[in-house]
């Protein structure tokens, strides 16, 4: 009976071997970089995390088929290095010593990646599942491009003081084409004296210089 | 490295020469064209010439400012739009190209330029480029809408306000990681370098661009000043002052360079740490920076076959490489500083502060170049009378606009290089060689000495007299031989294409009608000079002729 006993524990456990090895079918490898995610605030990677690690795929996997038939003893790990990254399978409890097809597991990983990531507090570049590749998020985008707004912003300016200088250009042209204009008219109706080009009645005659050396001394002038 | 060469030419060439256009202009009093006519009248073709070389500068220099614009309006978005990678269509990576080479040189080279992968490859325009050229061009009209004297008001900010923003940088860039490796390397001279020929050449032509001799933009500034402006002292501050604020740039230049080119060796060794922890399953913190060597020898030993199946991917990371990455090139400028500033904090800051300064000075270089086409077109009575200065600016930054419009296209870029490299070099040599040798030996030296003691009270010393004479002409010489040396050596013109496909750049020759294009452009300018004086002697011998049969 014991023999029985033993000789069922050791096929199962080669068989479970032979299950989860590298490179196996259905297998898939897994590398977690603690360190480079959380610095200072890592954490062990000892039997509790690999614990959690079943846990969670088992998880995904109830979700996924939404038959509960998972369980946690269904996924094997092996090969843990001190990378560390470890191969997994997921057995199948229905069917004898199978494996879980690898695409449902990859679909399952998938829909579920940010549960297992966040329950590691680790990314998904910092757990990466080898052969499943993480859909990206797109950045956002506004509706109108950013640089539009501002190049619109500029241009409004720029055209702007192009148009109010040379609108100021053109009215300074008027002005003084009109101002000489109605000089020339003036000059022509009123026969002005000028000293200079300037009209004598401009000049203040009393505020004029009176030049010193002929009105200071009149006895200097012979008496008529 | 580069100093020795710089400073050299900047006492053998750069003063002497600024100082002889300067007293030209001013005692001319007129534009390039009309100021060496009068020196002699078969000189007329120098003035012609350089405006026929501001005319090509200002054709494609504006597309600088176009790329500055471009650059400048992006930098408002968080994350900047060049520090992470475009995703691919189905969502699961990023973009090939992108993946090949970097984020940055990807935003350059396909999100700004959307080069093809040679020159043949027209393509067609770029909207966005097309709108930032004639944004640029508006600009441009703008400052240069009322003439000289409101140019100069324009100037007084053009010109200071990259001194705030060098003064900021220098600040952060001096407080970067590893800043210093950039600033030893720029200051350790290179006896190899310095025996290059070519490190002298483009210090030279380094110091022509950044005076502005040989435009004739510098004559025609000066012709707008007062007789009795003391251009001697205005000569030596000039060039004083341009050289210190190039050494001040060039510090900030290379901290910046430094920090990046660290950042990068040590992204590359994190990078291969990453490859060899993953590839042989060793634990987290095993390998670091400092025992990677030992650590490669050992797995070398230990796992001879895996290693050698890993050894294609290993790069070899050196922070010299980095550093000697070639530091030239419009485009290099662009994505060298871009990729500097997407890994500092707070880079939108960063990023607008950069583009700005560098929009400041692109215009404020446009406005001497579009300067030195308007002042001789204002100067001839023909057109000045008939149209104002407003229409005259208009049509000439119309036309200018128009032109530009090919570097906007596809291979827009590679037509810029063209005009980079050929349209100024050459021709500027030529001109300021002529310049010299007609003050010197045609107008007379000593004709020239008294004309500057009636503007200036004061002869020129012998120092300038010889430099005058002897050192700059001998030294433009020397440069011509050198030059056309080096293009009889290396036979045929080639030119840097992007290869999308590699992401990186290839070598590629020119295709025949470029090289007729690069010819058309070094003759055009050159053979001004002596067609204006046969067209001269001609008119003279036709005026002699008809006053003999007259009389």
């Amino acid at each position: 009976m014991l023999r029985a006993l033993l000789l069922i524990l050791s096929v199962v456990a080669i068989a479970h071997a032979e299950l989860c090895k590298p490179d196996a079918q259905n297998a898939f490898k897994v590398r977690i970089s603690i360190k480079t995610a959380l610095g200072d605030n890592a954490y062990a990677w000892d039997a509790n995390e690999e614990y959690l690690f079943k846990a969670m795929v088992a998880f995904a996997m109830r979700r996924y088929s939404s038959k509960s038939t998972t369980q946690i003893s269904n996924v094997l790990l092996c090969n843990v290095t001190d990378r560390v990254s470890f191969w997994f399978v997921v057995t199948d409890s229905s069917k004898n010593v199978t494996t879980v097809p690898g695409s449902e597991v990859e679909a399952a990983i998938r829909m579920n990646r940010n549960r297992i990531n966040n329950a590691f507090l680790l990314s998904d570049k910092t757990l990466q599942f080898l052969k499943i590749t993480s859909t990206l998020s797109p950045p956002v985008e506004p509706s109108t491009p950013v640089w539009l707004i501002v190049f619109g912003v500029v241009l409004c300016l720029i055209v702007a003081g192009i148009v109010f200088l040379i609108v100021s250009g053109i009215q300074k042209h008027k002005k003084k084409n009109k101002e000489s204009t109605e000089r020339e008219n003036l000059e022509e109706k009123v026969e002005v004296t000028l000293e200079n080009g300037i009209p004598c009645e401009a000049l203040d005659l009393k505020a004029g210089h009176i030049n010193g050396v002929f009105a200071a001394d009149d006895d200097r002038f012979t008496s008529l | 490295g580069f100093l020795i060469p710089y400073l050299i030419m900047l006492i053998a060439e750069g003063m002497p020469l600024l100082y002889l256009e300067l007293a030209v202009g001013q005692r001319m009093r007129q534009g390039s064209i009309g100021a060496w006519k009068i020196i002699s009248p078969y000189l007329c073709g120098v003035g012609v010439a350089s405006v026929v070389v501001s005319f090509f500068l200002s054709m494609y220099y504006n597309v600088i400012n176009a790329w500055a614009f471009w650059y400048l309006f992006h930098s408002f978005q968080d994350p900047l739009p060049w520090a992470t990678c475009p995703l691919n269509s189905n969502r699961t990576g990023y973009e090939e190209e992108c993946e090949k080479t970097s984020s940055t040189q990807y935003f350059w080279y396909r999100q700004t330029l959307n080069i093809s992968p040679s020159l043949e490859a027209s393509g067609s325009v770029q909207w966005e480029q097309a709108l930032c050229l004639t944004l640029a061009w508006l600009v441009v009209y703008l400052c240069i809408l009322r003439g000289t004297a409101s140019t100069g008001k324009v100037v007084y900010v053009t010109a200071s306000l990259p001194y705030c923003v060098l003064i900021i940088y220098l600040i952060r860039g001096l407080t970067l990681h590893g800043a210093v490796n950039g600033l030893v390397y720029m200051f350790t001279p290179k006896l190899e370098q310095l025996l290059n020929p070519k490190a002298w050449i483009s210090a030279a032509t380094q110091i022509f661009f950044s005076l502005g001799l040989g435009f004739g933009s510098l004559i025609a500034f000066a012709s707008y000043n007062e007789p009795s402006n003391n251009c001697q002292r205005h000569a030596i501050i000039v060039s004083l002052i341009n050289s210190t604020t190039s050494i001040f740039a060039s510090i900030v230049t290379f901290s910046i360079y430094g920090f990046k080119a660290t950042f990068n060796y040590e992204s590359c060794i994190n990078k291969v740490i990453l490859l060899l922890l993953n590839a042989f399953d060793l634990e987290e913190g095993s390998l670091t920076a400092d025992n990677l060597n030992e650590m490669k020898d050992y797995l070398m030993a230990t796992y001879p076959q895996e290693y050698a199946q890993l050894a294609p991917q290993i790069k070899n990371c050196s922070l010299e490489a980095e550093l000697d990455t070639a530091v030239q090139g419009t485009g290099l400028a662009f994505i060298v500083y871009s990729e500097a500033i997407k890994n500092m904090e707070v880079p939108q800051l960063y990023s607008v502060l950069y583009f700005f300064m560098l929009l400041m000075l692109g215009i404020g270089s446009m406005l001497g170049n579009t300067a030195a086409i308007l002042t001789p077109l204002t100067d001839s009575r023909a057109i000045a009378s008939r149209f104002p200065k407003e229409v005259i600016s208009g049509v000439v930054c119309f036309v200018n606009c128009i032109i530009g419009l090919i570097f906007t296209m596809e291979a827009g870029n590679y037509w810029f290089d063209i005009f980079n490299d050929y349209a100024a070099t050459l021709s500027l040599l030529l001109i300021v060689l002529v310049e010299t040798i007609a003050v010197c030996y045609i107008y007379g030296i000593r004709r020239f000495e008294k004309d500057l003691y009636t503007m200036i009270g004061r002869k020129p010393n012998w120092y300038w007299k010889i430099m005058w004479a002897f050192v700059s002409p001998l030294l433009i010489i020397s440069l011509f031989i050198f030059y056309i040396t080096d293009y009889i050596l290396t036979g045929t013109l080639q030119y840097q294409a992007w290869d999308a496909t590699q992401g990186q750049l290839v070598t590629k020759d020119y295709p025949g009608y470029a090289l007729a294009v690069i010819g058309l452009l070094v003759a055009s300018s050159t053979m001004c000079i002596p067609l204006g004086a046969l067209v001269t002697f001609v008119r003279k011998r036709l005026k002699r002729e008809r006053v003999a049969t007259v009389a």
